[in-house]
């Protein structure tokens, strides 16, 4: 099983996920740099988070024309694993390989401290091993995560089960006071039609280790490494 | 152009300075001469004021590599590691324009890092702002903590807190006080020296513009009242994306062997890193400032030399190896340039169009700069105790306790810390909140453990105590956490040294670090000094902030301020004195500004800082909370309410009441610890000759304090977690200007 990260200059949690794949999962990880367009081999493409071009302009707005950005698209159309975490999430969505937009918090600040996420789909390759509906705690950190898409695509995504992760309290209820950024229906994370590209604005990387306080985050990476197993 | 009376005044250099500067050239100087020695010979650049009180310091030690002198400080942790780490102020331009005030500060003090070698892993800032009703004071705390979480979260390093302290002494200076601590291989560390006659000097990073042109002589000046809107053309302009690019270019050029020596442009820019790194090799230099990258055209040499633009260094590479070089700053998109070469001639000769525009000895600018005894008034006495004694007790103890938990000195500053990403890198074992913030070192077992810490009020009212009272704060919290106190560094922040009284006020503090330093056997190994922070004649309380860094060989056993669990058993270590002078209760709940402040027993503080850090690498302990600010009711306030716990404590108080509940007396923590626990606690206590005072209980929902056999505090847990976690915010969201 071996992952494959994308560095885009400007991002800045390449190593910690390079961390989570290879010394907590002992899966093999490479970087591959936006200039590639050889993703090496990998079984599953991360996008990490990060500040990718200074996130000048809008965030993800530029690191979509990196080169390696068009092998990541035929990857995925092949139905190869990609994760989007945060600023990787933004650049899917500038990149179209997942619908919506990303507006400034409503807060009008940058936001880093735990959150409570519900699981609502467990079907991607990404989210296998957590139970459906169950309510886990994951770390924020963000200026623009303030989820945005049209009425009829919200919907969609909705009708589909689309949405992978939303905003709650630690019960599990959906509340607009459980929500950190404003997103449109509370949601922290979605996949696309095929189920195999997830981005979410939660850090999964941030939470994989008990001796840092939490461990749940582990259980998306290794759901990929099920996931590649099974195949 | 002749040198004139004028220009020199301008250049904020004395008669006898300029003299100098004759002499050492044996002729006048021409203005871009003029120039470099104005910005080289600034307070900010030569310590001109502070260096012979800065020799008191211990500097050395089994575990230091690196002291002062360096851009950074470097201490061995073992393992083949090293932690490199420094702290730096940037007040003047932060009261000018907050955001890239703050944000330029962070990028300096990465710089300072990462030039030598190591991968920067935390920060941690001192903020000191005026009242929050202050004119621009709201619009300054938002723009240093936007500032501060616009550079540090972009490059990717966490920002782990510090502390963040209101009073009316800043009203009229804000203080920025930014420390960084890096992660190198002991044998991999580079510093800041012009080596080899011919090897090629390149510049690398941003192109120089025309911003913070004398940015070094500004922040060597007090303000005026509404001179600092005019002064906003010396503020550079931070990027910290081209700061990304420039420290991962940087980090992987170290990974050969191609660098020779290397030095950021900060103050002085080009002035600096060129004199400084030819100064320390005792070489010279020779640069064509044509070559240079410039932003616009018609830049002079003048402005080329002393320009403070941002994400710059200088370097020296192997005159073999200088095509690597290139090719991996051109890898990250970054301009890199040969603009000169190392000589042996002991000069800086720069060249601008063929021309020889400056010639200068380079030791001498640092060797012969200008070095004062400046006078010192007699300190005023440590003022005279304080009339409480004859004061009525408060008839409310539990509102006392919530008027403090609620004050801005006090409250939780969440608000500010979300605004930091505090834990990209995946290391951060503690975030922000806790006594000191901590992190793990990839790869080992070890955990670092950081604090930036000082207490203004303290040291106005005594500079000597309060300077020794920070570094013993510092180790408390370190070893409260678990970890033990290795080396500190240092930002010194006062007013006008020009003032006797200034003078008395900086020697003292200084004196008292460096004892306390001896006494807690903690090395200072890097740090920085600001003066002139005044305005309209009126200095800031005087502000000499300590950031210390500790190491803990297993960072599993981290301890925190949270109580834990039901049922543990509460004590209180060390000895509560009558002592209210400069405490928050004083302030806050009676509106005096009064001392004496505390006493400091530094052989006390020693073995208490023994006993915390042993409790912790024994597992003894479930928690441990330094007292401080707003007391021992206080520091048992915020143990319970961080752990969502109440506790039921009673207390032989021994002193006056407000003095036993909310008074600062230095050497205390509070622990708890499982009952099971208690018997060896108490005799490790005994051992370490620290007194245990058996306090009580951790459990229920409410705090419950008694004195004696009297009830004092009865309140519930969650009121006062409300109270004390949304004050903040409170007082500044209702504020228009944000």
């Amino acid at each position: 099983m071996k992952f494959g990260i994308v560095v885009f200059p400007g991002s800045n949690c390449d190593e910690d996920c390079h961390h989570v794949a290879t010394q907590l999962l002992g899966c093999e990880a490479e970087y591959i740099w936006h200039h590639d367009t050889d993703l090496k081999g990998s079984d599953a493409v991360i996008l990490p988070g990060g500040f990718a071009y200074g996130d000048y302009l809008r965030a993800g707005a530029l690191a979509r024309f990196s080169p390696v950005m068009e092998s990541v698209a035929s990857f995925a159309k092949k139905g190869g694993p990609v994760l989007g975490i945060c600023n990787g999430f933004q650049v899917l969505l500038e990149a179209g390989l997942l619908p919506g937009a990303m507006q400034i918090n409503r807060g009008l600040r940058y936001v880093c401290k735990d959150v409570s996420l519900k699981v609502e789909n467990d079907a991607t390759p990404f989210t296998s091993l957590y139970p459906k509906g169950s309510v886990v705690t994951m770390p924020i950190g963000h200026m623009e995560g303030n989820y945005t898409a049209p009425p009829d695509v919200l919907d969609t995504l909705e009708r589909d089960g689309r949405v992978v992760f939303r905003y709650c309290e630690r019960d599990g209820r959906v509340t607009d006071a459980a929500n950190p950024n404003g997103a449109a229906r509370g949601i922290a994370g979605i996949c696309s039609r095929e189920g195999n590209v997830v981005g979410l604005m939660p850090h999964p990387d941030r939470c994989a280790e008990k001796l840092l306080g939490n461990d749940q985050g582990l259980q998306m990476f290794a759901s990929a490494v099920a996931a590649m197993a099974a195949r | 152009m002749t040198i004139t009376e004028e220009l020199i005044r301008e250049h904020n250099l004395s008669d006898e300075e300029y003299g100098r500067i004759k002499e050492i050239l044996g002729r006048e100087p021409n203005l871009v001469e003029l120039g470099i020695f104005s910005a080289m010979w600034s307070e900010h650049c030569s310590y001109k004021s502070s260096r012979i009180h800065l020799k008191r310091f211990p500097t050395t030690g089994p575990r230091v590599i690196q002291g002062p002198g360096e851009n950074a400080g470097v201490v061995d942790i073992g393992d083949g590691l090293a932690v490199a780490f420094k702290m730096e102020s940037h007040n003047h331009p932060s009261f000018i324009e907050p955001y890239q005030g703050a944000a330029t500060g962070v990028g300096g003090i990465l710089r300072d890092v990462f030039t030598m070698g190591a991968r920067p892993m935390a920060s941690l800032n001192s903020l000191r702002f005026g009242r929050l009703d202050a004119p621009r004071m709201k619009h300054l705390v938002d723009g240093v903590v936007r500032g501060i979480a616009g550079y540090g979260n972009c490059i990717g390093i966490p920002t782990l807190g510090g502390e963040t302290t209101f009073h009316r002494g800043y009203d009229g200076n804000i203080l920025v006080n930014v420390m960084n601590v890096g992660l190198v291989n002991s044998d991999r560390i580079f510093l800041g020296r012009a080596e080899g006659a011919g090897n090629p000097v390149v510049y690398v990073g941003s192109k120089t513009g025309r911003d913070g042109i004398h940015g070094a002589t500004m922040a060597s000046e007090e303000f005026a009242a509404d001179e600092a809107s005019q002064k906003r053309p010396t503020v550079q302009v931070g990027d910290p994306f081209t700061e990304k690019l420039l420290m991962e270019a940087c980090l992987e050029l170290f990974q050969t062997d191609a660098v020779v020596g290397i030095q950021d442009m900060g103050a002085a820019g080009l002035t600096s890193s060129s004199f400084e790194m030819a100064g320390r090799a005792g070489s010279g230099v020779e640069l064509d400032l044509s070559k240079v990258p410039v932003r616009e055209t018609g830049m002079t040499p003048y402005e080329i030399m002393l320009s403070e633009s941002q994400e710059r260094m200088l370097l020296v590479a192997r005159r073999d190896r200088l095509a690597e070089v290139l090719a991996i700053f051109h890898k990250w998109e970054l301009d890199a340039v040969e603009i000169g070469t190392v000589t042996d001639s002991g000069r800086v000769v720069l060249f601008f169009d063929g021309k020889i525009v400056a010639d200068l000895p380079a030791a001498p600018l640092s060797d012969r700069a200008p070095c004062y005894d400046r006078p010192r008034a007699a300190l005023a006495p440590p003022s005279a105790p304080f009339r409480w004694q004859s004061e009525a007790e408060p008839a409310d103890y539990a509102d006392c306790l919530k008027r403090l938990l609620a004050s801005p000195n006090v409250a939780e500053k969440s608000w500010i810390w979300t605004q930091y990403d505090h834990m990209v890198q995946s290391n951060t074992v503690q975030r922000p909140g806790g006594d000191a913030a901590v992190l793990r070192v990839k790869g080992t077992k070890k955990g670092i453990a950081m604090k930036s810490d000082v207490n203004p009020f303290f040291c106005a009212f005594d500079p000597y105590r309060g300077g020794a009272i920070a570094v013993a704060e510092a180790a408390r919290s370190i070893a409260a956490t678990g970890a033990r106190p290795l080396a500190i560094t240092d930002c010194l922040n006062f007013g006008n040294p020009e003032k006797p009284e200034v003078m008395a006020q900086f020697e003292a503090a200084v004196r008292g670090i460096a004892d306390a330093c001896r006494a807690l056997e903690v090395p200072v190994v890097s740090g920085n000094v600001s003066l002139y922070n005044e305005t309209d004649g009126r200095a800031i309380p005087p502000t000499p902030t300590v950031g210390m860094v500790g190491l803990m060989e297993d960072v599993s056993r981290h301890v925190r301020v949270a109580f834990r669990r039901s049922g543990d058993l509460v004590a209180v270590l060390g000895e509560t004195r009558d002592e209210l002078g400069a405490s928050e209760f004083l302030r806050t709940v009676r509106g005096r500004d009064e001392g004496p402040c505390p006493e400091v027993d530094l052989d006390a503080e020693k073995r208490l800082v023994d006993l915390l850090a042993t409790l912790a690498e024994r597992s003894l302990v479930a928690s441990a909370h330094d007292v401080s600010d707003g007391g021992l009711a206080v520091a048992l306030a915020e143990s319970a309410m961080q752990g969502g716990l109440g506790a039921t404590l009673s207390l032989e108080p021994g002193v006056r009441m407000s003095a036993f509940l909310f008074g600062e007396s230095t050497g205390r923590a509070i622990v708890s610890f499982p009952p099971e626990h208690e018997a060896a606690v108490r005799a490790l206590a005994k051992e370490k000759g620290v007194p245990f005072t058996a306090a009580g209980w951790v459990g229920g929902e409410r705090l419950t304090i008694s004195a004696g056999s009297r009830v004092v505090i009865d309140e519930p847990g969650a009121e006062l977690a409300a109270l004390w976690r949304g004050a903040f915010a409170r007082a500044l969201e209702s504020a228009d200007v944000l």
